[in-house]
């Protein structure tokens, strides 16, 4: 799509410009930043965008695992409840056998439970949409058993220091997180899963009929987007050194936010993980910025909610656009 | 279809698996299937029952609306304060005006702008959760004189010894069935769901079903903000968070197809009471709140892949 869009246009400024039209997540966090660094003096520091980084890692973590769910054409909405899950494991479980078995157990209930996912999307038929909402309350009731309706206190704080790593401003987390995102970018576009997920997301009979295990491929997809909620879980309990039963809720639909905002399509076939960067950076940034300039809480709310109606819109219109004859 | 054992089991193994753990509970809590314990539960599941009419209409379009529960929210808060502003009856009139105009900006960006629909309701999600915070300025607001009103008779009153949120929900089952099988723009409705091209061709206006469909949802979630208000006489700024995933896990219990086309009135209010019973009965027996939402996991999987491996003739796709 993208070749016929920069063959029609012809000239190099029509070619940067199409460019830009098909990116324009980027033209947008780049707009973002130029209104809040300019109405914020605190805004364009270097420690603020290592803040930035490190609160954006964490939904950033999940949306690289939901980027893959979603160019595949499903959607995983129990990432916020295996989150939890992990964080509750990885804290509760540190006393008894020590802080790295716990990371590990709490890392192989993610992936367990994103196969679980997967293995019920691809064997019974039944659409993401279902299967994940379903696992999205029943995790949850799992977290609650688990915790007994309490927060868990990790007892020896130098696990809270784990992540105390940086690189200049930058936190492990945020490495973590970029890390990934570039990983996950190589495997779509250089490696033979990743050439499948967009064939599957873009024609899953066609995908079939090509000799693609579609059923293998999906549960490959949801057990990779599980362990990666299970990795924000451990993130964010060696950050908060608590695990409470109700975190990571309505996460989820953050990540969701943060994937579509990005231009990755709901629909499957179409996106990548620096669509996703942006939109992870983008939703950071319109957070920080909101709360640097002392908005009231609902003001945050509100403009994500027209921002994504306006990225959908602007998505819509262009599609039309490169679809057009 | 022959009227086999095997038939039966298969077209009607979840009622059977439902009405067995109905027997299960009784057995183990006397309380279970007194009248009054019955009349509790429909009077619990009647908020979300009420919402889960409207958003039937839209899942049978083949669309979603997940932004029903901070619509709940965000109109509870609008009813009881302007009980205490205006009276209950303009109260009660701007609530359901709200509820109508938040369902039509759905309708407009779902139906006419042609864009996607579960982006567009969680967007709407957000956006109210906001609204509500700027409506209520972050606290919690209560009826007044809430001893005296008669505006307490949606939440807590009874009719011939049934409670008038009972009532209310099962006159709005029956009506929206009404709807959805009697009337014309009920055949669009399921037209639309069932194949949106083919409806296109045969002359429905599919935008404008698809609209309609979102304005039923913000007018029935307007009516279950009344009974909300009037129950617990007071609002808190996330009472609705939530909702929206337990109407959807009622709508699609009941076996009403997201893919849209599929599903009825009847289906939801099943679906919508067997979470209620559910809920009950776990609770009867002694175990943790939480634990519910464990067997509702488990309840959704298998009455949706029952049924898909029903129609389908095999367990596995």
């Amino acid at each position: 799509m993208s070749d016929i869009g920069a063959a029609r246009s012809g000239t190099v400024g029509g070619t940067a410009l199409s460019w830009l039209l098909r990116n324009h997540i980027w033209v947008f966090l780049a707009l973002t930043l130029i209104v809040f660094s300019l109405s914020s003096p605190y805004f364009l520091t270097v420690n603020n965008f290592g803040n930035i980084l490190t609160q954006g890692a964490f939904i950033g973590i999940l949306a690289v695992g939901m980027t893959l769910v979603m160019i595949d054409g499903e959607i995983d909405l129990s990432v916020g409840a295996v989150l939890a899950l992990a964080s509750a494991l990885a804290i509760g479980l540190q006393d008894h056998m020590g802080v790295l078995p716990a990371i590990l157990l709490a890392l192989l209930s993610g992936a367990a439970l994103g196969f679980l996912n997967g293995a019920l999307v691809a064997y019974s038929g039944m659409h993401s949409f279902i299967v994940t909402l379903g696992a999205l309350i029943g995790i949850r009731g799992l977290v609650f058993v688990y915790t007994g309706e309490d927060a868990l206190m990790v007892q020896d704080f130098s696990y809270t220091e784990l992540p105390e790593i940086y690189l200049g401003p930058i936190s492990l987390t945020a490495i973590i997180f970029f890390g990934l995102a570039l990983f996950f970018q190589w495997v779509l576009s250089s490696t033979r899963h990743g050439r499948e997920t967009y064939a599957v997301g873009d024609n899953i009979e066609a995908a079939h009929d090509a000799g693609i295990n579609v059923k293998r491929h999906k549960i490959i997809n949801f057990t990779l987007c599980g362990t990666l909620a299970a990795v924000c879980g451990i993130l964010l309990s060696m950050r908060l050194g608590t695990a409470e039963p109700n975190a990571g809720r309505i996460w989820e639909l953050w990540t969701i936010i943060a994937v579509v905002l990005g231009g990755t399509r709901l629909q499957g076939g179409f996106g990548s993980m620096w669509m996703t960067i942006g939109g992870v950076l983008t939703l950071a940034v319109l957070r920080n910025g909101l709360r640097q300039l002392n908005t009231p809480n609902y003001v945050e709310l509100m403009v994500m909610g027209a921002v994504l109606i306006l990225a959908l819109a602007l998505d819509k219109v262009l599609n039309r656009r490169e679809a057009g004859p | 279809m022959e009227l086999t054992a095997r038939n039966i089991l298969r077209r009607h193994g979840l009622v059977m698996a439902f009405l067995l753990f109905l027997a299960v509970v009784a057995l183990n809590a006397e309380a279970f299937l007194t009248p009054g314990n019955i009349l509790d539960v429909l009077r619990q599941v009647s908020i979300t029952g009420m919402m889960a009419l409207g958003v039937t209409f839209v899942v049978l379009t083949g669309r979603l609306d997940l932004s029903v529960g901070s619509m709940l929210t965000l109109l509870t808060v609008i009813v009881v304060d302007q009980h205490n502003v205006a009276g209950p009856f303009p109260a009660i009139v701007m609530t359901i005006l709200a509820g109508l105009a938040i369902g039509a900006v759905n309708g407009l960006l779902v139906g006419f702008a042609g864009l996607n629909a579960l982006i567009v309701t969680l967007a709407m999600l957000s956006f109210l959760q906001g609204l509500v915070l700027f409506y209520s300025g972050g606290s919690n607001v209560n009826v007044a004189n809430a001893q005296d009103t008669w505006f307490a008779v949606f939440g807590r009153g009874d009719f011939l010894g049934i409670p008038v949120p009972v009532i209310l929900f099962l006159v709005g089952a029956v009506i929206a069935g009404l709807i959805l099988q009697v009337t014309t723009f009920g055949r669009r409705i399921y037209g639309v769901g069932g194949n949106e091209t083919a409806s296109i061709f045969s002359g429905i206006d599919a935008r404008r079903t698809v609209f309609w469909a979102y304005v039923i949802s913000g007018f029935t979630t307007g009516v279950a903000a009344v009974i909300m208000g009037s129950r617990v006489m007071g609002a808190q700024n996330t009472i609705g968070q939530g909702y929206e995933l337990t109407v959807l896990a009622g709508v699609i219990l009941g076996g009403t197809s997201l893919l849209g086309g599929s599903g009825s009135i009847w289906r939801t209010v099943v679906g919508i009471s067997m979470l209620g019973f559910i809920q009950n009965g776990l609770l009867l027996l002694g175990f943790p709140y939480y634990v519910q939402w464990l067997v509702t996991w488990a309840v959704i999987i298998i009455a949706v892949w029952i049924d898909l491996a029903a129609k389908r003739g095999r367990i596995l796709a």
